[in-house]
C-alpha cells in the first residue's frame, strides 16, 4: 500500500521537526537584526514565515488534523500578496535615496 | 380675525416691514408704515371702546404651555382697564410716531428708528392687553429691551449706551422683584390668570402674609419700571435718546407699566395694608426728590426727565391709599402733557440746532410761537392750575391723600409748590428774555415743520380739556372716568370696604383744599416770575452751585452713591475673582496639566530614533519577553 503523506511526514521525529524549525527561525531573527540591506532583511523575514508554516504542517501531520496545513496555504497566499507589497516599497525607496540600506531610513525621528 | 387681535398685531407687523427692510425701503414710505399702522391700530381701540358694551371679556388666541397642571393660555383681555390704557398709548403713542417723522428726517437710522418705536408701542400693548401675569411679564421684558435699544439708539456716543444699560440693569432688579411675585402667585393660587387670582383672592383675609410678599414684590418690579426710589435713577439718564423716545417712555409707554400693574391687582393690593402704606410712602418720597432735584437742574430734558419721576411718585402716593381711579387718571392727563412737554422740548431743541442748556436758550417766544403756546399750556397743565388737565387729576389724589393722611397731604401739596416752581422756571427761561445763545444758533431758529407742530397742537387740546372727563360732583362734574372704571375695584370693595371709604368731607372743605392746592402752585409761579423775569436770574454755571444748591444740583450725589456702595464692591470683587480665583487657582490646575503631560512627552519622544534597526530589535526582545512571560511555567519547571 502507497504510504500517505502524513505516514511519510512522521518517519521522522516530532522533535527533529520543532529544531529544525526553531533553527530556521532564530536564523531569520538574526538575518532581520544584523543586516542593512532591506531586501536581506525581507528574506530573512520570508525564512521566519517559512519556519512557522514547517512547524504548523508537522503538527498537523502528527494530530491528523488537516486545519493546519488550510492554514499554512492562507499564509502562503497571504505572504505572496505581501512579497509583491514589499518589493513594491523597497523599489520606490531606492528610488527616492538610491539605496536600499534600512540606517538611512532615520529621518522619522522624535 | 379678532379686531382685539389686530391692535397688537399692527404695530408688530409695521416693525417687521420696517425693521426688514429698513434699508430699502424709502423714508416717506417708512414714515408712513411706521405712523400708520399705530393710527390703525389706534382706530380699532376707538371702535372697540366706542362697542364696548362694560362686560369685560378674556379673548383666547391660543394654548401656549400646557405642562401638567400649569395652564397658560395666551389670551387678551378687554375691559376698562385695559381700554383705557390702549387708548392712551395709542392715541399718544401715534401722535409721538407722527412727530418723529419730521424730527427724525435728517437721521440715518430713520428706519430702524420706527421699527424700535413700533416694537415698542406693541410690547406696551401686550402689556396692557394680557390676560395673565405672564402675558404682562412678556410686554414688561418687552418694553424693558425696547427702551434699551432706543435710549441707546444713537450708539456711537459711549455715555448713551452706558445711559440704555443703566436702565436695562435697573429694569432688571426690578423685574426680579416681579418675576418672584409671579412665582409666588402661582404656586399659591395655582394659576396666573388675572380672573382665577383674584376670585380665589377675594375669599382671604386682610393682612395675609402671602398677599403682602406678593404685593411687596410686585411693587418691586414697579420700582424698576416706574422709577421709584430707589430704582429711579436711570430714567433721567434715559434722556440720551432721542426726544421722541423720551416722550414715548414718559408718556405712553414704560413707566405707567407699573401703575397699570398695580391698578390691575388692586384686589391684592387692597388686601395688603401695610404694601399700600409702603407704595404711598415711596410715591412721596419719589414725589418730593424729583421735584427737588426738578429745581436746580440746566438741562431742558433733564428737568422734564425729573418731573416724570415726581409725577409717578404723585401716581404711586395715590395708589398707596387707595386712589386707583385717580391715579389712573393722573396717568392719562399726564400722558397728555408730559408727552406735550417732551414734544415741545424736542421742537426747541431741534429749532437750537441740539442745544440742550436753558442757559443758552431764552426769548424763545417769538421765533417759535407755536411751541411757545402749546408749551405754556403743557405747563399750566402739569402746574396744576384749573381748567387745565393736570388740575383736576393731582387734586384729586390729593384730596384722597387729604383724607389718608395729613402729613402726606402737606408733603404733597409742597411738592406741587415746587412743580408749579421749576415748571415755571423753565418756561421763562427757555421764552422769556433775552436769547443768550450763540449768534449762529439765533440766526438758525426756526419753527419746527407740521408733522411736528400738528401732534404738539393735538396734544395741547388735550391737556386743556382733558381733565373734563373726570370732573368731580364738587364742581358740578359727573366724574366720568371713576364711573366708567368703577367696575374694576367692585370686588376690592367687597372685601375691603373701608380702604375706599370717604368720610364724607363737606363740599366746602373740598373746595377750600382745591382753592389751596390752586394756590400754591400760584405762589410757585409768582416766586418764578419774580426770580426769572423780574430780577431776569440766570442760573449760575457749572462748578458755581454752593451748599444746597449744589447738593441737589448733582442729584444728592445718589448715583455717586450706588456707584460706591454697589458698582465698585462689585468691581472689585471681580478683580478679585480675576485675579486671585482665576489667575492663580484656576490657571494654576489648568495649565499645571498641560506642563506636565508636554514634560513628559519630551523624554518619552527620544525614544523615536528613526532607526528602524533598533525598532527591530526591541520589537524582537519585547516579543522574546512576551514568549517568556507566557512559558514561564514551563522554563521554571
Amino acid at each position: 500500500m502507497q504510504p500517505t503523506i502524513p505516514d511519510v511526514v512522521q518517519t521522522i521525529p516530532l522533535p527533529y521537526y520543532i529544531w529544525f524549525a526553531s533553527a530556521l527561525f532564530v536564523i531569520g531573527i538574526v538575518g532581520v537584526l544584523t543586516r542593512r540591506n532591506a531586501i536581506i532583511i525581507f528574506m530573512s523575514v520570508e525564512v521566519m514565515l517559512n519556519a512557522v508554516n514547517l512547524l504548523l504542517v508537522a503538527f498537523s501531520a502528527y494530530r491528523s488534523d488537516p486545519a493546519g496545513q488550510v492554514f499554512v496555504f492562507f499564509i502562503m497566499a497571504v505572504a505572496a500578496a505581501e512579497v509583491s507589497v514589499g518589493l513594491a516599497i523597497i523599489v520606490m525607496i531606492y528610488r527616492n535615496i538610491q539605496s536600499i540600506d534600512i540606517g538611512l531610513l532615520n529621518r522619522l525621528k522624535g | 380675525m379678532s379686531l382685539l387681535l389686530l391692535i397688537p398685531l399692527l404695530p408688530l407687523i409695521g416693525f417687521l416691514i420696517n425693521g426688514i427692510g429698513f434699508r430699502k425701503i424709502p423714508k416717506t414710505l417708512v414714515g408712513l408704515i411706521g405712523a400708520g399702522t399705530v393710527v390703525a391700530s389706534f382706530a380699532c381701540v376707538l371702535f372697540l371702546f366706542l362697542n364696548f358694551d362694560g362686560q369685560p371679556r378674556v379673548e383666547k388666541v391660543y394654548d401656549w404651555i400646557t405642562v401638567g397642571n400649569l395652564n397658560l393660555s395666551f389670551s387678551f383681555q378687554l375691559d376698562q382697564l385695559s381700554l383705557l390704557f390702549m387708548l392712551i398709548i395709542t392715541g399718544v403713542g401715534s401722535l409721538i410716531h407722527l412727530y418723529s417723522i419730521g424730527y427724525m428726517k435728517h437721521d440715518e437710522g430713520f428706519g430702524k428708528f420706527f421699527a424700535f418705536l413700533n416694537l415698542f408701542i406693541f410690547f406696551m400693548l401686550l402689556l396692557v392687553m394680557g390676560s395673565n401675569y405672564v402675558i404682562l411679564f412678556i410686554g414688561w421684558e418687552g418694553v424693558g429691551l425696547c427702551s434699551y435699544l432706543l435710549i441707546g439708539f444713537w450708539n456711537k456716543n459711549a455715555n448713551y449706551g452706558d445711559a440704555a444699560r443703566k436702565a436695562f440693569i435697573m429694569n432688571r432688579i426690578g423685574d426680579l422683584g416681579y418675576l418672584l411675585a409671579v412665582f409666588l402667585i402661582l404656586t399659591n393660587f395655582g394659576s396666573v390668570e388675572f380672573t382665577d387670582v383674584f376670585r380665589q383672592a377675594a375669599g382671604l383675609k386682610a393682612g395675609n402674609s402671602t398677599i403682602l410678599w406678593i404685593t411687596l414684590l410686585l411693587f418691586v418690579g414697579a420700582m424698576g419700571k416706574s422709577a421709584q426710589i430707589p430704582l429711579y435713577t436711570w430714567l433721567p439718564d434715559a434722556m440720551a435718546g432721542p426726544t421722541p423716545v423720551s416722550a414715548l417712555i414718559h408718556a405712553a409707554t414704560m413707566v405707567t407699566a407699573g401703575i397699570y400693574m398695580i391698578v390691575r391687582s388692586n384686589l391684592l393690593y387692597t388686601l395688603a395694608p401695610v404694601t399700600l402704606e409702603v407704595v404711598g410712602w415711596i410715591g412721596l418720597a419719589t414725589a418730593l426728590l424729583g421735584a427737588s432735584i426738578g429745581l436746580f437742574q440746566n438741562d431742558i430734558k433733564k428737568i422734564l426727565a425729573y418731573s416724570t419721576v415726581s409725577q409717578l411718585g404723585y401716581m404711586f402716593m395715590g395708589l398707596g391709599v387707595a386712589a386707583y381711579t385717580p391715579a389712573a387718571f393722573h396717568v392719562m392727563t399726564h400722558a397728555f402733557f408730559k408727552a406735550l412737554l417732551f414734544l415741545g422740548a424736542g421742537s426747541v431743541i431741534h429749532a437750537m440746532s441740539n442745544e440742550q442748556d436753558i442757559r443758552n436758550m431764552g426769548g424763545l417766544r417769538k421765533a417759535l410761537p407755536i411751541t411757545f403756546l402749546t408749551f405754556l399750556i403743557g405747563t399750566i397743565a402739569i402746574a396744576g392750575i384749573p381748567p387745565f388737565a393736570g388740575f383736576f387729576s393731582k387734586d384729586e389724589i390729593l384730596l384722597h391723600v387729604f383724607e389718608h393722611n395729613k402729613l402726606m397731604w402737606g408733603i404733597g401739596v409742597f411738592t406741587s409748590m415746587l412743580t408749579s416752581f421749576y415748571m415755571f422756571r423753565l418756561l421763562f427761561l427757555v421764552f422769556f428774555g433775552n436769547f443768550r445763545g450763540t449768534h449762529e444758533q439765533q440766526h438758525h431758529l426756526h419753527e419746527s415743520p407740521l408733522t411736528m407742530t400738528l401732534p404738539l397742537m393735538a396734544l395741547a387740546l388735550l391737556s386743556a380739556i382733558g381733565g373734563f372727563f373726570n370732573v368731580p360732583e364738587v364742581l358740578g362734574g359727573g366724574a366720568k372716568l371713576a364711573n366708567f372704571l368703577a367696575p374694576l375695584f367692585a370686588a376690592a370693595q367687597n372685601v375691603r370696604p373701608e380702604a375706599f371709604a370717604m368720610a364724607e368731607l363737606s363740599h366746602s372743605t373740598e373746595l377750600a383744599l382745591m382753592i389751596g392746592s390752586v394756590a400754591v402752585a400760584m405762589i410757585g409761579l409768582a416766586a418764578a416770575y419774580v426770580i426769572f423775569i423780574s430780577r431776569k436770574t440766570v442760573p449760575v454755571g457749572e462748578g458755581q452751585e454752593h451748599g444746597l444748591q449744589k447738593v441737589i444740583y448733582h442729584k444728592y450725589y445718589v448715583d455717586e452713591l450706588y456707584d460706591a456702595v454697589f458698582v465698585r464692591p462689585v468691581n472689585a470683587l471681580s478683580v478679585f475673582f480675576h485675579q486671585v480665583i482665576d489667575f492663580l487657582l484656576i490657571d494654576l490646575l489648568v495649565e499645571g496639566v498641560g506642563k506636565f503631560v508636554k514634560g513628559l512627552s519630551k523624554e518619552f519622544r527620544l525614544a523615536q530614533t528613526g532607526a528602524t534597526g533598533f525598532y527591530i530589535f526591541a520589537m524582537v526582545i519585547g516579543i522574546a519577553a512576551l514568549l517568556a512571560w507566557s512559558l514561564r511555567g514551563l522554563i521554571l519547571g
